[in-house]
């Protein structure tokens, strides 16, 4: 399955990666080649097969309404990148 | 003799009896350290050589152990060998760490791992590839190749590592140790930092494989923080060691007994066979027929995951962050999650995390991660047929022994490849083991691979020492 | 109106925060307003290695939503994960559902304002909450709140059915008082429990298709909502006569300008890549669970305002009055158990009751009145004992000082002059001093009656009681 620049660069750009345009055509080599590979699933018939996206078959895993003790707040924003008082500071959000 | 290179089990009759101490061990696991470090490199911080501040009454009490760099340890430095988690130290307790202080164990160190454990090699860690205990210029495995080297190496007495695709298991193997993946849910995750979350597990890395049971014992149970651990109790693995093997059922299955499999690894699997033969166990010939779309399953399945697991690394919160204010296009804060994440991930986690995009994409869900899912079960009812006719299957866990540094690091699809034994116990959910069954005539391991029903590791701790009580792999140490 | 052209095609996306003690995903606190990050933990963070577990209580709340709304409740469910970057989303995805959500095809009757019809409930689903961003005026930074992260949110998509901005909001008051009868939210769009997007489009008057659709964000109240709404109707009218092209677009409201404008980031649709959450199992739900939520339902307001109407023989509006808190409704249905002549509860109740609420800011519950207390008052004004106006007096007396009537009648020696003796004197006075207005009524003017009964009420400070005094007055006049 082919792959253009294009569509790694929009790949990209939803994963907020920022790439060179040397790895852009370095990524694109590779994938083309992963792609072609796991196409082999493509002739497989799954009709009628359910998925399996949990392997264990449990359901209805529950927790009770119960409050527990929250995390102190200098422990998290200690390591944070840049704060600002009692806020993670971030690069201006544009609504 | 050097405590540092005992097992658990040894250790604590010999701790208990007073006829060694606490102190001494960490002393010559201090020894180890400084003599062979420097070469094998399993270590992504020096660990810490002192007391810890107390313990526990518990079977595993005054054993320290190295956790794999994924693995949150209250206040330590836990950055999955990534630059872009430089500076992370864990506001919280894996909750197999808060298990194994229970059991009287504490943590001596992390462990080095390819980064966000993408890779079977240990090479693709931001720091420094770890090397094999065996031969040098061989690579450990990975993931977990830290954890398994420095058990090998004895600088540890046991480890933990996490496997999602084989990655306790491959290093086990190439390292000449015991690997154990539990059933999905066996173990709880909280606390390990996700790579793909409905595939991966911790488990234990040892000289031995009452060592590994009795590991696996304090650390497995349900566990409230994970809705994806499994509801039932936890046997005393260790006691079933000892049994006999007449009469077991083992299944061999046809498919993975390939061309490429080096004939070493043939060899030495054939004569494990012959050997347990020898005791009364029967092998069938039995087929799991999606084997060959397992590897392309595995690495939509996982990417996919991946993709999502990691797009919490953003330079927000903790970890590296990279401003770019000559990105004009993007305005400052998209700016700085691209070129955070640009420079903070290595390639293999970039092409992971591209691929798991790309399968999730606008159009290609169905083609790709949807389809995946149904093929995820297609192979897992190949298993469950099996097993309605054999106790337990058998493989070689690698085609290869250890291969060279840098060897594969080119071809990242031949590098997937050698995954194929390994990747298929993941996508089931079911238990998985490496016990050493031989050794290359240049001196390198070669791991046999057991594999059983969901929440059967009884079978295979059975199995499995079994083999090794009646073989002297276990007993062999590199030369370092 | 009915001659427009074009016609206007409504969807609400309403989003609901529940009051659980906890957050959806970790037993963090659910509060409103608690200084910043402090309430939050590995889970709501999205720290590395930190996974979540459903609250039981906001599923059960869910699903009594999706009851209450006439919905088909899943008997199989799951979470699904919306990925995208945001800073106030610690993972960078949102654990929400998606194509096997909780509830669906449900439906709300929709009545007041002029408007009675059924609008249809496409799905409810449960998600969590992100973050608050902060943009301090000064400055290229934003600031990050995690409180509110992995609140528990619960989503409810009404289908394109509403034709109007009148609709609209009688739709969203409506939502609001099923949701507060239920009693798993505050509905509060002031604290943000409670938060609308409007999705608007116009097609030919008459036509069953759908045009290109407006998305309208940022509306901070219903009336808001039913403002952008209907600048949205003009603008689009206005653009299609004469000839332009719409986009699909989002556009914000701006509550100063009382205009949408187009967002100015680059409108690029959002690839979610939604797939199955692996870290939570499924969920399931039989009928048994069903059955046990449905009986846990209070009684839903329309069907309250018909029983209160044929039960009580109140007019609509004086149920519709009644039911709009269920505090009162629920006092009003106590009250009526004790006293007969309900209609007289319910008017004090929407009368006095309700303006001391307001004049004192507070709701029903915080007034520290009792149905038992407000009947014994009404009792005293009904048997005559003080007037009418008195009564209000008292009212007020008792919520100040917590007394009960009696006692502040007696304090305030407020009981009525009805004995005919010192009341008849007091008529007399009255009548002499007003000559003229009797000689007024004599002549057959009813309205100089009323004059002179005021006068009496005047003369006694209140006191008196104005039926008696209407009657003596009557009496002395036509002898």
């Amino acid at each position: 399955m082919p792959i253009s620049k294009e569509e790694v660069r929009h790949i990209a750009h939803l994963a907020r990666l920022g790439l060179t345009s040397g790895e852009i055509e370095h990524f694109q080599g590779q994938l083309e080649g992963i792609l072609a590979y796991i196409d082999k699933l493509k002739s497989l018939n799954v009709e009628g097969i359910e998925p399996t996206a949990h392997a264990l078959d449990i359901k209805d895993v529950l927790r009770p309404d119960v409050r527990r003790p929250c995390l102190e707040i200098d422990k998290v924003l200690r390591i944070a990148p840049q704060r600002e008082g009692a806020f993670y500071k971030v690069p201006r959000v544009i609504e | 003799m050097s405590l540092n290179t005992l097992t658990a089990s040894v250790l604590r009759e010999r701790l208990h009896a007073k006829k060694a101490t606490p102190e001494a061990l960490r002393a010559d696991l201090k020894k180890r350290f400084t003599a062979v470090e420097e070469k094998v490199r399993a270590f992504a911080r020096p660990p810490d050589f002192k007391a810890p501040a107390d313990r526990a009454e518990g079977p595993l009490r005054d054993i320290p152990v190295v956790i794999k760099d994924n693995i949150c340890s209250l206040g330590e430095a836990v950055e999955c060998c990534s630059k872009i988690l430089q500076g992370f130290v864990a506001p919280y307790d894996a909750t197999v760490v808060t298990k194994l202080k229970e059991a009287g164990a504490f943590v001596q160190g992390k462990a080095n791992m390819d980064e966000f454990a993408f890779g079977s090699s240990c090479e693709t860690s931001c720091l420094y590839p770890t090397r094999n205990p065996w031969d040098l210029q061989r690579v450990p495995g990975g993931s977990s190749g830290g954890s398994a080297a420095c058990v090998a190496a004895d600088e540890a007495v046991m480890a933990l590592g996490s496997d999602t695709g084989g990655s306790i298991r491959q290093p086990a193997s190439f390292c000449g140790v015991v690997g154990m993946k539990p059933t999905y849910g066996r173990v709880s995750r909280y606390g390990l930092i996700a790579f793909a979350s409905s595939l991966d597990q911790i488990g234990p890395l040892t000289k031995d494989v009452r060592d590994n049971a009795l590991f696996l014992s304090a650390i497995a149970g349900p566990d409230e923080r994970d809705a994806t651990s499994a509801d039932r109790t936890v046997p005393d693995y260790a006691k079933i060691l000892g049994r006999d093997v007449k009469g077991l059922r083992v299944g061999l299955p046809r498919e993975y007994l390939i061309k490429g499999m080096d004939m070493e690894v043939r060899a030495a699997l054939d004569e494990a066979i012959a050997l347990l033969k020898g005791h009364g166990v029967t092998f069938f010939d039995v087929s799991l027929p999606h084997t060959e779309y397992a590897v392309a399953t595995y690495y939509i399945v996982a990417t996919a995951e991946a993709s999502s697991n990691l797009a919490r690394f953003d330079g927000v919160q903790y970890g590296l962050r990279r401003p770019d204010p000559s990105n004009k296009e993007d305005g400052a804060l998209v700016a700085m999650y691209k070129k955070t994440r640009g420079e903070g991930f290595g390639a293999e986690a970039k092409r992971r995390i591209i691929l798991g995009t790309y399968v999730l994409s606008s159009g290609y869900y169905e083609a790709y991660y949807g389809r995946a899912l149904k093929v995820r079960t297609l192979i897992r009812r190949d298993f469950d047929k099996v097993f309605a006719g054999c106790d337990l299957i058998v493989t070689p866990t690698s085609p290869t022994p250890a291969f060279r540094l840098g060897e594969k690091m080119e071809d990242p699809l031949a590098m997937y490849l050698s995954d194929i034994y390994t990747i298929s116990a993941n996508l089931a959910g079911l238990p998985a083991l490496s016990v050493p069954c031989g050794m290359t005539k240049s001196g390198l391991p070669v791991g046999m691979q057991i594999l059983a029903r969901p929440f059967d590791e009884e079978g295979i701790y059975r199995l499995a020492h079994f083999y090794e009580q009646k073989t002297p792999w276990h007993t062999l140490k590199p030369k370092l | 109106m009915s001659t427009a052209r074009y016609e206007p095609v409504i969807g609400l996306e309403v989003h609901v925060q529940l009051k659980t003690q906890t957050k959806v995903f970790c037993g963090c606190a659910n509060d409103f307003g608690a200084p910043e990050n402090t309430q939050t933990c590995p889970v709501c963070l999205g720290l590395p290695g930190s996974l979540p577990v459903l609250n039981a209580e906001a599923l059960r709340s869910a699903a009594k939503v999706g009851l209450a709304l006439g919905c088909r409740v899943r008997s199989f469910t799951k979470f699904d994960r919306k990925n995208y970057f945001y800073p106030d989303l610690p993972k960078n995805f949102q654990i929400s559902q998606y194509d096997l959500p909780l509830a669906e095809h449900g439906r709300l009757a929709v009545e007041g304002g002029g408007v009675s019809r059924e609008v249809r409930i496409k799905r409810v689903h449960l998600e969590e909450d992100a973050g608050k961003l902060l943009h301090p005026e000064a400055g290229g930074s934003s600031l990050v709140d995690f409180n509110r992260s992995g609140s528990p949110l619960l989503e409810i998509v009404s289908e394109p059915d509403i034709f109007s901005p009148e609709e609209a909001y009688v739709y969203l008051t409506g939502l609001k008082l099923l949701l507060q009868y239920v009693g798993v939210s505050d509905c509060d769009m002031e604290k943000g429990t409670l938060r609308c997007d409007a999705n608007v489009s116009m097609r030919p008057a008459g036509t069953t298709g759908l045009g290109i659709k407006t998305e309208l964000k940022n509306m901070n109240s219903f009336k808001a909502v039913r403002a952008a709404l209907e600048f949205e109707i003009t603008r689009q009218t206005g653009a299609l006569e004469a000839g332009e092209r719409l986009v699909q677009e989002t556009r914000l409201w701006d509550e100063e300008k009382q205009a949408t404008r187009s967002m100015r980031s680059k409108e690029e649709a959002h690839d979610y890549r939604y797939f199955p959450e692996p870290d939570l199992p499924p969920f399931t739900f039989s009928d048994a669970d069903l059955e046990v939520l449905r009986r846990e339902l209070p009684e839903l307001p329309l069907a309250r305002v018909r029983r209160f109407c044929s039960t009580y023989g109140l007019a609509p509006k004086e149920a519709a009055v009644l039911i709009a808190s269920k505090d009162m409704a629920d006092f009003f249905e106590e009250g009526a158990h004790l006293f007969q002549e309900v209609k007289k509860v319910a008017h004090w109740l929407m009368g006095p009751v309700l303006a001391q609420m307001n004049a004192r800011g507070v709701s029903l519950d915080q007034l520290g009145l009792s149905p038992a207390s407000l009947v014994e008052l009404i009792r005293l004004v009904e048997d005559g004992v003080i007037s009418q106006l008195a009564g209000k007096d008292v009212l007020g007396a008792m919520l100040d000082s917590g007394k009960g009537p009696a006692q502040i009648v007696k304090e305030k020696d407020l009981a009525q002059m009805s004995a005919e003796g010192a009341l008849g004197a007091i008529v007399d006075e009255v009548l002499e001093k007003n000559e003229k207005t009797a000689a007024d009524y004599r002549q057959g003017k009813e309205s100089a009656l009323m004059f002179l009964v005021g006068q009496v009420m005047r003369s006694t400070q209140g006191k008196a009681n104005p039926k008696v005094a209407q009657e003596l007055l009557r009496k002395r006049l036509t002898s």
